[in-house]
């Protein structure tokens, strides 16, 4: 069973993609800011994070930042899910190491099918 | 007291003088002898043996006729603020170095106006020089009790003159350069004046308090004399005339007189010690005085019905109590001011005669052809000039017998220097007055003066038997003159200044009027009257048409100044004016650059005369000149203008910076703006998106989650309606659309009403909330909008109070016309660099990717649209635990915002 974290302080938003992933066999993890999404895989060694970017207290460039640090986490795959979706925003994401920068409003299908292909 | 003694005291008392005249030229620059209490001082050459000795005659003789000669000065100085000043800027621009430069440069650098400006100058001075010798030798008679000797060799003023002939050519020559400052001459005058100032008060105290008991005693015991009261009183209208024309007069002499004009104006160094001057003047004049009388009259009291030349008053009266030193103290003190007089006034004219007569008529032939001349001649020249001017007097008081007393000589002396009064006061603010207005108005003048004063008194002195005074000329009555046309109410002097300076000015106005002057005199006109325009460029005023070779030029500075001087000037234009140094062809300001140069050294007409033989000039016509110059003056007013606008654009373009960087700043916060509210509306599309496609996709979902899922998206809808209001709100209210609809109410009941619906949340989270007030606050707002605020204001605390324990306080309190309101949480509180950000729309904290907690962001800049629009504020405060809020209502309609 693959390990999924969800990083995202909008409770509804986090609802609807802990159903879908659940649904498709993954185990959910859910953290509504940066630290406590850093605080969980220190110990969980998720295989894909779902990373927001605008969040309270620490935000997800940042904790990406210190995910990348991590050589526990080097397979764990990153993608970014933000509202924020100018090219600069996007740009910034990538360099960082995310694997994937997906925007808001999303299809949940299509995250799904990114987060699989990834894993393959 | 032996003359051997008095001479040794003499020989010293002139060493130190000669000391201090070395050691002050030495140390030029110090501020002991650059200072304004030594310049206002050496003003005070102007009290000469005729004041020290001379006023106490009048005063005795005819009682209050004294007066008027200090009045003059008293009253104009004053006006040296304007005039002095003007005066010294363009004899400073302009390099002049006499009165007759002055007035032969205004009127068109006029050779023959400045050799008759000399000659009035010598006439008038010389016989002046003459009775301060006089003074020397009778003062030095009395107090030696010797009598006068025929022997040119026994008479000690023979040699006090020859030393103050050495002296004067010494250390008033020592620049070829006449304009230059003479440190060591000013510094041994001021301290002259000091000491004159000292030893005659000090003989007015003795003779007022020593002598007699007083000022009343001596009032008491003169008042019995005979003709005191005719003496000391104004006797109605023609006597009030004459202390008119005499205060007349001495305003003029203060200005005029060539000792005056060398130490005021050439001798100034600073523009501002006039300003000292101005009041220190008139003090020193008022000291000299304020003893005069006493003297006087105690003299009279004590000498009573003997036959005593008054004027010697201050010398006798110590004496007759047999105070040796006394007397010699008072004697020295008439010695300063003879020999300030003398060595000042000789070294004005010895200048004048040089640079105005000597030089232009005669040496300059010879300077022109000569292929070198050292400076030397000139210098020499000056130095013969002050020595044979000292001797010269010296011999006209010993063979002419000077028997009036000194105050007639020194007011002849005014008379004729008066006669300058209109060329120069015109050339200093009359643009008409012109060279022949001048010249004929200073002729006539001087030829009413010759008339009504020279001719009779110089009669007076050959004692020849002559009946012209009581007749008149040729047997005229009309003619006669002390009477002339029949004038018969005037004492001689003012009746010779009357008549003199009534032609005279008659003529200058009338003939400048008829006759315009040239070009030349027009375009110095301009650069006097408008002085103050042209103090920082005057050479570009000065216009001038032709071909000239700057080579030519050169050359002839170079002979006056020599090669190093010459070059180190040229430089210096060269760098004033930009102006390549090999350019060939030299332009009016260079042929103006070097008339001033020369002028220092040879005066005006000469400097002119010289430059013209190098240079080939062209003929300008008047109007041209007036042309040019009303450019000009159109130049400076465009550039005063260019300058105004030049400062009014920097002032512009800063605005326009400021505006700049605001406008960048508010497109920032504008596109900050944006993004916030594009990531506010997509976060409840997002879920709502999210939800429905589940809901889409998925038939297998449970009945509950279902649910679920259908009220998160009635709820993100509300949010996304809720948004969508507040921006319009906000909206609303920025672009002043928004209005609101004030009137009384009672704030207490207001906070309630806003409590209401949020009792639920209080409830859930368990917090206390606290009101502190009285029960009724009236205040005039509009109670749906503070409804909105208080609202907003309590869903923050409830956010941010603790999940245990949480407290709510809103405390209501007057001050002045305004109602406070603070709510206050327990929670974590707000930082307080955000205490002004957290009002902005959309606030970000400092990193733009971390959210506030807060719901929209909005919330607290509308609360803060709303609190302006009522005339109060809103803001927050430090508070020790939790976050504090404070706005402020007006407590009724006409309060203004504080």
């Amino acid at each position: 069973m693959k390990k999924i974290l969800i990083v995202d302080d909008e409770p509804n938003i986090v609802m609807s993609l802990e159903y879908t992933f659940k649904k498709n066999n993954f185990e959910v993890f859910i953290a509504r800011d940066g630290q406590e999404a850093l605080d969980i895989v220190k110990s969980n060694f998720p295989d894909v994070i779902i990373l927001d970017v605008m969040m309270p207290m620490v935000d997800g460039y940042a904790t990406l930042e210190q995910i990348r640090k991590d050589t526990n986490l080097a397979h764990t795959k990153v993608i970014f899910l933000s509202a924020k979706n100018k090219a600069s925003d996007i740009e910034k994401g990538m360099t960082l190491g995310a694997d994937a920068y997906l925007t808001k409003p999303f299809s949940i299908k299509k995250v799904v099918d990114q987060v699989l292909e990834l894993l393959n | 007291m032996n003359s051997i003694i008095l001479l040794i005291i003499l020989t010293i008392y002139l060493a130190i003088l000669f000391y201090i005249a070395h050691w002050a030229e030495k140390n030029g620059n110090s501020k002991w002898t650059n200072n304004p209490y030594v310049y206002t001082l050496s003003l005070a050459v102007y009290c000469t043996a005729w004041t020290y000795y001379g006023s106490i005659g009048v005063a005795a003789d005819s009682g209050l006729t004294y007066l008027p000669v200090y009045l003059g000065p008293i009253i104009i100085a004053p006006s040296w603020i304007l005039i002095l000043k003007k005066i010294i800027r363009i004899s400073r621009v302009n390099k002049i170095s006499s009165i007759a430069d002055f007035i032969s440069l205004r009127y068109g650098n006029s050779r023959f106006l400045g050799a008759i400006v000399t000659v009035i100058c010598l006439t008038g001075i010389i016989p002046y020089i003459s009775l301060q010798l006089k003074a020397i030798a009778e003062t030095f008679h009395i107090v030696t009790k010797t009598s006068m000797t025929s022997l040119i060799f026994d008479d000690t003023t023979t040699y006090v003159a020859i030393a103050l002939a050495l002296f004067a050519s010494y250390y008033g020559t020592r620049y070829v350069d006449a304009s230059e400052k003479r440190k060591g001459i000013v510094t041994a005058v001021a301290m002259e004046s000091v000491l004159k100032l000292v030893f005659f008060v000090l003989i007015g105290v003795y003779v007022t308090f020593f002598v007699f008991d007083g000022f009343d005693d001596i009032y008491q015991k003169a008042s019995v004399l005979e003709n005191f009261k005719e003496k000391n009183t104004i006797g109605g209208l023609p006597q009030a005339i004459n202390w008119f024309l005499l205060c007349i007069l001495s305003m003029f002499a203060i200005f005029l007189l060539p000792r005056q004009f060398q130490v005021s104006v050439i001798e100034n160094n600073r523009e501002k010690h006039i300003n000292t001057a101005v009041w220190l003047f008139p003090l020193y004049l008022l000291l000299f005085n304020i003893f005069v009388y006493p003297i006087a009259w105690g003299g009279n009291i004590l000498f009573d019905g003997q036959e005593i030349n008054s004027d010697a008053y201050s010398l006798l009266i110590p004496q007759l109590f047999n105070n040796k030193i006394l007397t010699v103290l008072v004697f020295l003190g008439g010695f300063s001011a003879a020999i300030s007089m003398i060595v000042v006034s000789s070294i004005g004219l010895s200048t004048m005669v040089t640079n105005n007569i000597l030089i232009p008529y005669n040496l300059l032939g010879k300077l022109k052809s000569a292929d070198t001349i050292s400076s030397k001649s000139i210098l020499n020249s000056r130095k013969i000039g002050i020595f044979l001017l000292i001797i010269l007097s010296y011999f006209i008081y010993r063979y002419f017998g000077l028997d009036y007393n000194l105050v007639s000589i020194g007011m002849i002396a005014f008379v004729v220097i008066s006669q300058l009064a209109p060329a120069f006061f015109g050339a200093l603010f009359w643009r008409r007055g012109s060279r022949l207005g001048a010249i004929y108005s200073i002729l006539m003048g001087f030829i009413v003066c010759l008339f009504t004063l020279l001719i009779p008194y110089s009669v007076g002195i050959t004692n020849s038997e002559s009946t012209f005074v009581s007749n008149g000329y040729f047997n005229i009555e009309l003619l006669k003159p002390f009477q002339l046309f029949g004038l018969d109410y005037l004492d001689p002097i003012p009746h010779a200044l009357f008549w003199s300076l009534l032609f005279n000015s008659v003529i200058y106005f009338s003939v400048s009027v008829s006759f315009k002057g040239n070009y030349r005199e027009r375009n110095y006109a301009e650069m006097f009257v408008d002085i103050n325009k042209y103090i920082t460029n005057h050479e570009n005023a000065f216009i001038w048409k032709g071909t000239a070779y700057r080579n030519d030029i050169e050359k002839v500075l170079t002979r006056f100044l020599g090669e190093e001087r010459t070059k180190r000037a040229m430089n210096i234009f060269n760098v004033k004016y930009n102006v390549d140094k090999d350019i060939e062809l030299a332009d009016a300001r260079l042929i103006k650059f070097s008339e001033n140069l020369l002028t220092g050294h040879i005066g005006t007409a000469s400097a002119r005369i010289l430059i013209s033989s190098v240079v080939k000039e062209e003929k300008i016509t008047l109007p041209e000149v007036l042309k040019i110059l009303e450019e000009s003056k159109e130049n400076i007013i465009i550039n005063k203008k260019l300058t105004e606008t030049s400062n009014e654009l920097k002032v512009i373009t800063a605005k326009l910076q400021e505006a700049n960087t605001s406008l960048m700043v508010k497109d920032q916060q504008k596109d900050e703006f944006l993004d916030t509210v594009t990531h506010e509306l997509r976060t409840p599309i997002t879920a709502i998106r999210a939800a429905s496609e589940i809901l889409h996709d998925d038939d297998e979902i449970p009945e509950e989650l279902k649910k679920q899922f259908l009220q998160n998206i009635i709820s993100e809808s509300d949010r996304l309606n809720r948004l969508i209001d507040k921006i319009l709100d906000l909206e609303k209210f920025e672009t002043g659309k928004q209005t609101i609809h004030p009137t009384p109410h009672n704030l207490v009941e207001t906070i309630e009403k806003s409590i209401e619906p949020l009792q639920q949340l209080i409830k859930n989270k368990n917090i206390t909330i606290h009101i502190e007030s009285k029960s009724k606050v009236n205040a005039f707002y509009d109670e749906d909008r503070i409804v909105q605020v208080v609202t907003n204001l309590l869903s923050n605390a409830i956010k941010f109070c603790p999940e245990t324990d949480g407290l709510i306080t809103i405390q209501i309190k007057e001050k002045n016309n305004f109602i406070h309101t603070f709510v206050q949480d327990n929670g974590k509180g707000i930082h307080s660099e955000d205490f002004e950000v957290i009002f902005d729309k959309f606030y970000q904290s400092t990193n733009q990717n971390i959210k506030k907690p807060v719901g929209s962001g909005l919330g607290l800049a509308i609360c803060k649209q709303i609190m302006e629009y009522h005339k109060g504020k809103i803001w927050a405060e430090p508070s020790v635990k939790g976050a504090c809020i404070v706005f402020t209502l007006p407590k009724n309609k006409n309060t203004e915002s504080s």
